[in-house]
């Protein structure tokens, strides 16, 4: 009896253990560390107000873009171009949060890959008719595409502006780079809304701990921001570090030639604003990567990482510091520079990368297959 | 041989636990590739990658391509018939094979767990699991009530040498003084239904560190022993539904649940088998008054020879990392094929750098154009790995051209939530280091010191 009865519990628990896959989190507790707080200063401090401080960029951006197709002078385009640096920096703070809405259109892609395809866009201008949802336009349209046109069609202001005049083709340089212009502010609209639109809620009420929760999700969207956008596209695949060569023509804003410093250090801030909880345009801190792992080093007793990695933060913002304004004189002239701000940044890497994410136990670009 | 070794080897036990083991056995197999499939794991693991990683000696194992497919539905297959027992010698030696030639495949995927039942499927080849309840068994001539008690006894020697390697390899600093690799991995779990909170109190930590041990180390003795073999079942249920529910482990709990029912009496097991006849509407009683063979025929054969040498090498083999110096978790050098489960947490970074040594010219490799994530994971840690890769970037890169080649990586590694550190010397040329099983003296030394086994 008392076998047959062992026997059933024993079924039972079986068939409890069968079925608990898919495990509902529970309320938040006390002790633990309070995700839902992290989320919701992600996305309320930073996420949201990022966006929606560079959503006002890109409409002015759109709005100085066609003041300048509707009148093309020098002084409409030096406005364009104003409004162009003002939205490329402010595109920095949103880059890394290729999440949600932004996943789905590949955002950042659609607004920033570089160097841009110039034959490519002067293909599409000539034809007059192009859509920039098409992956093979990829590299034919968002700010560096714009950068080409504004600041690359010709040495002097004059001639550049000659294009949008005089040319033959002039009415459809004029329709591309409003497409231009009008493509990015519509994706930036399209990811704010969603956010604004619910997106908002989904994103901090996903505090699971599976990979497909908004931490572990967020955390490799902006591990790999920084591995690859921001180490390796700014600085390490012009310096050459990828390739036999250095390629000074890799650099972002080639055209525009002096702000591809400012972008980077932009970039590096925002990431480690973002690390550090501060709140966007302020300087009050909240729930953070860095706060995280303060409160995981309370249970570990090890070195305290988040000191480190702000640490090497500073140290590859005084390393980028000393580089020249235009990231291609740097490459020409002393590339060794350039090379020690990427060994400077390839450290955070490491440390962000290998160490924060094993420290949270979040799995790289997670793979479902199974453990041991 | 001595007389109570001879004595031994002429007893004779009921077959019913090894036809249920056999069943069991046959049902998870399938089961597991089926789920395997479905997962689209055959696609993502061995179809869509480049390269693969290879087992030092069988680098001809390949995937092969879309036939791929077709070895799984082999295996699937077999493992049915292993299950029903229908021609169960010819089943088992293709399920034996073509898992094991699964598993050889991209060593990127070796579990324990898979690595467990190569070694139990090889064991059956040479076990009269169909001579009850089986298909085979319907040929009376072939059927028996009895079976040697050693083929029941081999089983039990398997698992109980997983639990116990499983339990001494625990026995370490980082693992009881430490409770490490817990502390990182159980406050992850916060949001698991009643037990988040308990996740993140470090004295949890310490008693899962522990109790882990000492219930790998203690179950084999307590399922022996009959008084305390329901306890024992009971526990080894709640473990494994425990480790299910925390970890992210696949079928292996509910296959090392139903395997431990092999050490029951056989009674329970006719009971099992009276449940699987009633859903299967087998008329069992009529089927057991068939059988006229009592004693199982004894042929004449290398069976018990290949058991015992297999069983002894199993007994022998996790140890020999002792041949190696430096630390173990570090240089995992003898750390596969040991039953070194959910031991520690290891994550790395390499970067491998491609150079010219006559032009001095170099660039680093993006590992993303070669690999998979779950490829590049596995490589940045295990030395076996970055090698067999820098080889294959190597030829990659002479294919397209380039001379003089050299390839160095920079990698870090962290254990168990210490900082990460330098992993491999990065002034050493791969390609001139040769894969072997001597120790790989290009690995740096680990600034650390586990104690223990």
């Amino acid at each position: 009896m008392i076998k047959n009865a062992l026997f059933i519990l024993s079924l039972t628990l079986v068939v409890v253990a069968c079925s608990s896959d898919d495990s509902t989190p529970e309320e938040e507790n006390n002790d633990s560390f309070d995700r839902q707080a992290l989320l919701v200063n992600w996305a309320d401090n930073i996420i949201v107000p990022s966006y929606t401080a560079f959503t006002t960029e890109t409409n002015n951006l759109v709005s100085a873009t066609n003041s300048f197709t509707e009148n093309p002078t020098v002084e409409t385009l030096q406005q364009v171009r104003l409004t162009w640096i003002e939205a490329s920096l402010a595109f920095q703070h949103v880059s890394m949060f290729e999440i949600g809405k932004a996943e789905a259109l590949n955002y950042r892609n659609r607004i920033n890959v570089y160097p841009t395809n110039t034959s490519e866009i002067d293909g599409l201008i000539a034809d007059g008719n192009y859509d920039f949802s098409l992956p093979s336009t990829i590299d034919a349209q968002g700010f560096p595409a714009m950068d080409y046109l504004i600041n690359g069609l010709a040495s002097s202001d004059e001639e550049i502006v000659a294009f949008y005049t005089t040319n033959e083709n002039a009415e459809n340089y004029k329709a591309y780079l409003n497409t231009l212009a009008e493509t990015i502010s519509t994706l930036t609209e399209t990811v704010l809304n969603d956010w604004n639109n619910g997106y908002r809620d989904t994103f901090v009420n996903n505090t699971s701990s599976s990979a497909s929760g908004s931490v572990d999700k967020l955390a490799n969207d902006y591990v790999f921001y920084y591995e690859k956008a921001l180490r390796a596209g700014k600085v390490g695949i012009p310096a050459g570090v990828f390739s036999n060569e250095p390629l000074p023509e890799k650099v972002e804003a080639f055209y525009k030639e002096d702000i591809s410093k400012q972008l980077a250090l932009e970039a590096l801030q925002a990431t480690q604003d973002f690390f550090e909880g501060k709140k966007f345009g302020g300087t009050s801190k909240g729930e953070s990567f860095k706060s995280y792992l303060a409160y995981l080093n309370t249970i570990k007793n090890g070195e305290n990482l988040g000191n480190l990695i702000t640490a090497q933060f500073e140290t590859s913002k005084s390393k980028l510091e000393g580089l020249n304004t235009n990231f291609s004189l740097q490459i020409e002239n002393d590339n060794s520079k350039m090379l020690t701000a990427y060994n400077e940044l390839q450290r955070n890497v490491i440390l962000l990368k290998v160490d924060m994410l094993q420290a949270m136990d979040i799995s790289v670009d997670y793979v479902d297959a199974d453990g041991d | 041989m001595s007389t109570t070794l001879k004595t031994y080897f002429t007893k004779q036990t009921q077959a019913a636990p090894l036809a249920v083991f056999r069943v069991f056995f046959g049902v998870m197999m399938f089961a597991s590739i089926i789920r395997f499939w479905v997962n689209g794991w055959i696609e993502k693991l061995y179809i869509s990658p480049k390269f693969h990683f290879s087992y030092y000696g069988f680098e001809w194992v390949h995937p092969l391509g879309n036939f791929t497919y077709i070895l799984f539905a082999i295996c699937a297959i077999s493992a049915l018939l292993v299950a029903v027992g229908f021609k169960y010698r010819v089943a088992i030696i293709t399920f034996f094979l073509s898992f094991t030639y699964i598993e050889l495949m991209d060593k990127t995927t070796y579990l324990n767990h898979y690595y467990f039942i190569s070694c139990v499927s090889f064991l059956m080849i040479f076990l009269p699991a169909n001579s009850y309840f089986s298909f085979d068994a319907k040929n009376l001539k072939k059927a028996s009530f009895y079976v040697p008690n050693w083929t029941i006894d081999s089983i039990k020697l398997m698992l109980a040498v997983v639990y116990l390697y499983a339990g001494l390899a625990k026995l370490n600093s980082d693992w009881l003084l430490k409770a490490m690799p817990l502390k990182i991995w159980l406050p992850s779990k916060y949001d698991i239904p009643f037990l988040g909170n308990l996740m993140q109190q470090e004295w949890v930590h310490y008693a899962f560190s522990w109790s882990g041990a000492l219930y790998d180390l203690a179950i084999p003795f307590l399922l022996v022993f009959r008084r305390t073999r329901w306890f024992a079942f009971i526990v080894v249920i709640i473990f494994h539904v425990l480790t299910r529910v925390l970890f992210p482990i696949g079928m292996f709990p509910y296959i090392m649940i139903v395997s431990a029912l092999i050490f029951f009496d056989a009674s329970v097991h006719h009971k099992i088998l009276q449940f699987i006849s009633k859903i299967f509407r087998i008329n069992k009683a009529e089927i057991d008054s068939q059988i006229k063979t009592v004693f199982f025929q004894k042929k004449k054969n290398i069976s018990k020879t290949i058991i015992a040498f297999f069983l002894l090498v199993q007994l022998i083999f996790p140890w020999r990392y002792l041949a190696y110096p430096g630390e173990l978790f570090w240089t995992e050098e003898g750390y596969r094929f040991s039953w070194r489960v959910m031991l520690m947490e290891k994550a790395g970074y390499a970067q491998f750098k491609v150079k010219d040594s006559v032009s001095g010219k170099q660039f680093y490799v993006d590992n993303s154009d070669f690999l998979n994530t779950f490829q590049e994971k596995q490589m940045s840690f295990q030395p076996d790995f970055i090698l067999e890769y820098a080889h294959y970037l190597g030829e990659h890169f002479a294919a397209q051209g380039h001379e003089n080649l050299e390839v160095y990586v920079e990698s870090y590694v962290a254990l168990n939530g210490r900082l990460s550190q330098p992993f491999i010397d990065p002034t050493v040329n791969l390609l001139q280091e040769k894969e072997s099983f001597k120790h790989k003296s290009w690995i740096l030394k680990f600034n650390d010191d586990i104690k223990g086994l």
